[in-house]
């Protein structure tokens, strides 16, 4: 408790002080409340390295880190010709429309909201059923476009209607049940008193590309690859999105989205409008998410409820914890790590090539370049030797094997860890559950006992993702995640950018 | 819903019509009341935690299913279910015992790292870190054990005995099973009732669900008492999993639904009261029973939510609970 008052009681201090210094002798602004200038300076910086590079990039004015990120995104098809990159960039751009669309939600309104994947589905269906011969309609995406962001609007409106007088968990439960009954629904669809409105499971099909003033865009080029021309379209939208966004965050509805999430009850006695602010936020983020939703309908061409599960909210939910609820720039951040790493564990190659990269980067960013790094690493890689050794000793089929991926850190890693060629059943299972036990152990430890413990742990870890996670990337790439979120609530709840101190009632 | 005239058959006579009805209806009920027994006990586990640390434990659900699992591990290395070295009474017991203690286990390790770091957080972090638990426990199954289900085949333990033995009412047979979920559940819930009502550390529990800083101040382990909520509800998490396994197969990713009925039953009755988590858990069962056999089972699981979503509006302290006051 201690720390948290020296922090609220000193940095407005401080930060006063440089307010005053860094404007010197000018005149107060009109129409600038001293306190909300220096609430500003309220929130915590970091130190260090770190903090100074933060620092640095904040100098720089959000305008020129969007146009570096949109031109970045325009030159991917000048720096790569793969159709499957050009892909991975457009769904990235779809992820970072829907944390944007989640921040301002959770973010901003301080709302948990588990229902916001389904704003996303209805977003796509909605798209569907007015671009594709379901009902026999055929809207010129110019129309269809915000009519959709117009009905996600609308929808969340509605969910949030009922839901506005709920705090807190309860919201999170009529939001998730919300989810779920949207589910059921595009399930069972396909028989509501005799018509067919969602094909159930069948999904709505051969959804209409998008077509802007009579040109169609094709969703696939000729060769059968991504349309680069979808990844254009995207990242437009995304552009426009943002800087809305931006401006709605500093106008007068901004503002009153982060008193209402710092202390709702505050807010209500200050004489803000709670409930509409809730309704507002809520429905904006429904209406980002269904924006998102055409995107992807028109580009994939067919809509499943199975699209619109459980985990994909959870991935979005991952991106914007990672980059920090309430801060924009974090958000996109978090989208962008996020689906690159979802990405790059698809591939077994790939993804030992990331563990074992984040876990050297892990071990220097925890004891530095100093002679406990070079102990620990000494002893962890003489150890999977001498492991490997006994156990190649004892039985040849424990070392015969190799992990998957291939290339050339397959062949060191196996030479190093024991991989054997057929893995009894128990082994995965008390391993992981080993390997879990150890890593939270080591929360526990300190001093020499924790580097003790931390060289077996390293082995084990590397153990279990060669035999076991390397061989499963599905529900790997979602045990990453699950970590993830987790561990960044845990250790650090602002996420990499946020603002500290997120509160809801 | 008026049934359509069928004109195949020979007419029955009104008795034989009525005590069809009556049948069914006895045959629902059961189906209910079995439904209930392990929704209530998930429910508690739910309502225990709520009641002190007032956090929804988002990964209660997927702590059943781990139970579902734990017990299916005990039961292969027991011998499987078509020749176990054990009796099959000591088989059931082992099972249960195991799945308990390992899912108790596994609560005392979500509240050390994943809760009480968060506990003085927003409440918004605590919530997401639950959603996190809940995600990486489905997905572990997932990625050790595959996706496919898992069947406990009850039905091949002692040649059948628990599905052919039993008693009768009418016509309608119960089998030995049915009767002991629902026995077991019962004794399950009146020895939590008897723990929280009657010894101290219950009512150390009482206490600090009423006023956490209070009770502290009293010289009440606070710790202790929330350590000793997750063991009592994740035990009982264990023992729901494998009763409900017992009936119908598992599979990793079923914690998802089972938490969000048992979370339901907890809200019906009032999330934070113990006997309304019992009677919200037989509510939620008997009316997913008699939705299932009367309307359809196709709609049954929305018109649950929608009946979740209608209390929540109108009463969302349940039908036990007393309404939250906020203090400033």
């Amino acid at each position: 408790m201690s720390g948290q008052f020296d922090d609220d009681l000193t940095r407005p201090l401080e930060g006063a002080a440089e307010a005053s210094s860094a404007e010197g002798a000018t005149s107060p602004e009109v129409g600038r409340d001293e306190w909300v200038a220096r609430h500003g300076e309220r929130v915590a910086r970091r130190s260090g390295l770190l903090g100074t590079l933060e620092a640095r990039f904040r100098t720089v004015p959000w305008w020129a880190w969007l146009t570096l990120l949109i031109a970045t995104a325009c030159l991917i098809p000048v720096f790569s010709d793969s159709g499957y990159v050009r892909r991975v960039a457009f769904d990235t751009v779809v992820f970072m429309l829907l944390a944007l669309g989640l921040n301002i939600v959770v973010g901003w309104g301080g709302l948990l909201d588990l229902g916001y994947v389904a704003f996303f589905g209805i977003g796509a269906y909605a798209y569907a059923m007015l671009a594709s011969d379901q009902f026999g309609v055929h809207l010129p995406s110019i129309v269809a476009i915000p009519l959709v962001a117009l009905i996600g609007f609308g929808a969340g409106w509605l969910v949030g209607l009922p839901s506005r007088r709920l705090t807190g968990d309860y919201l999170a439960i009529v939001t998730l049940f919300f989810f779920q009954i949207f589910l059921t629904f595009t399930n069972n669809g396909d028989d509501v008193f005799g018509h067919s409105l969602t094909n159930g499971p069948n999904g709505i099909l051969n959804v209409d590309e998008l077509s802007f003033f009579g040109w169609s865009l094709p969703t696939t080029t000729a060769q059968g690859q991504f349309a680069i021309a979808y990844l254009y379209v995207a990242v437009v939208l995304f552009g426009i999105v943002y800087v809305a966004l931006r401006l709605l965050d500093d106008s007068r509805t901004g503002r009153a989205w982060r008193s209402l999430r710092e202390d709702p009850l505050a807010a209500e006695l200050m004489g803000m409008p709670v409930n509409w602010l809730k309704l507002l936020a809520f429905a904006s983020g429904a209406s980002v998410a269904a924006l998102t939703g055409t995107l992807q309908a028109s580009l994939v061409g067919s809509v499943f409820p199975q699209d619109f599960a459980f985990p994909l909210l959870i991935t979005v939910y991952t991106m914007v914890i990672l980059g920090g609820a309430g801060s924009q720039a974090g958000v996109v951040i978090g989208a962008i790590l996020i689906s690159v790493l979802l990405e790059v564990l698809r591939d077994p190659g790939d993804s030992r090539g990331l563990f074992y990269l984040l876990v050297l980067l892990g071990l220097v960013g925890a004891f530095r370049l100093s002679r406990q790094l070079a102990v620990v690493l000494g002893a962890t890689v003489a150890l999977g030797f001498v492991a490997r050794a006994v156990a190649g000793t004892i039985d040849d089929r424990w070392t015969a094997g190799v992990g998957g991926g291939g290339g050339r850190l397959a062949g060191w890693a196996s030479d190093w860890v024991i991989v054997p060629t057929q893995l009894a059943g128990w082994i995965a299972p008390v391993t992981y559950v080993g390997l879990i036990a150890l890593v939270l152990m080591l929360t526990l430890l300190h001093g020499w006992v924790r580097i003790a413990v931390l060289v077996p742990t390293l082995y084990l870890a590397a153990f279990v993702w060669e035999n076991v996670m390397l061989a499963k990337p599905e529900p790997t790439r979602y045990v990453v995640l699950g970590a993830i979120l987790v561990g960044v609530m845990v250790i650090r709840p602002n996420g990499l950018l946020g603002e500290r101190r997120v509160e809801i009632l | 819903m008026a049934a359509r005239p069928s004109a195949g058959p020979p007419p029955e006579s009104i008795e034989t019509r009525l005590a069809a009805r009556v049948d069914t209806f006895i045959q629902l009920t059961l189906n209910g009341l079995t439904l209930g027994s392990v929704y209530a006990l998930i429910a508690l586990g739910y309502t225990l935690v709520y009641g002190i640390l007032k956090l929804l434990n988002f990964a209660h659900g997927d702590v059943v299913t781990v139970g579902a699992f734990i017990g299916f591990g005990m039961l292969q290395l027991l011998g499987g279910s078509t020749d176990p070295v054990v009796p099959v009474w000591l088989l059931l017991l082992l099972i249960s015992a195991t799945a308990m203690a390992g899912c108790a286990a596994l609560g005392v390790a979500i509240e050390r790292f994943a809760y009480r770091p968060l506990r003085d957080a927003p409440r918004i972090a605590p919530l997401i870190s639950a959603l996190g638990v809940s995600f990486f426990l489905a997905y572990s199954l997932q990625l050790l054990f595959g996706s496919e289900q898992r069947d406990y085949d009850a039905f091949s333990m002692d040649n059948g005995a628990l599905f052919f033995k039993g008693f009768s009412i009418g016509a309608v047979h119960i089998p030995l099973l049915r009767i002991l979920v629902i026995c077991a559940a019962f004794a399950l819930m009146v020895v939590l009732w008897f723990l929280v009502n009657k010894t101290r550390t219950g009512k150390a529990m009482k206490a600090t669900s009423f006023d956490r800083e209070a009770a502290a101040m009293m010289g009440i382990d606070v710790d202790r008492v929330i350590v000793f909520a997750f063991v009592l509800g994740s035990a009982l998490a264990g023992a729901a999993g494998v009763l409900s396994a017992l009936r119908v197969p598992t599979y990793p990713s079923a914690g998802f639904i089972t938490g969000l009925k048992g979370f339901t039953a907890a809200v019906i009755g009032g999330i934070g009261s113990i006997p309304g988590a019992m009677a919200g858990g037989l509510i939620l069962g008997l009316a997913e029973a008699y939705t299932q056999g009367y309307i359809s089972t196709k709609w049954s699981d929305l018109a649950v939510f929608v009946i979740l979503i209608l209390i929540m509006l109108f009463r969302p302290q349940g039908l036990f609970g007393r309404p939250d006051i906020t203090k400033v």
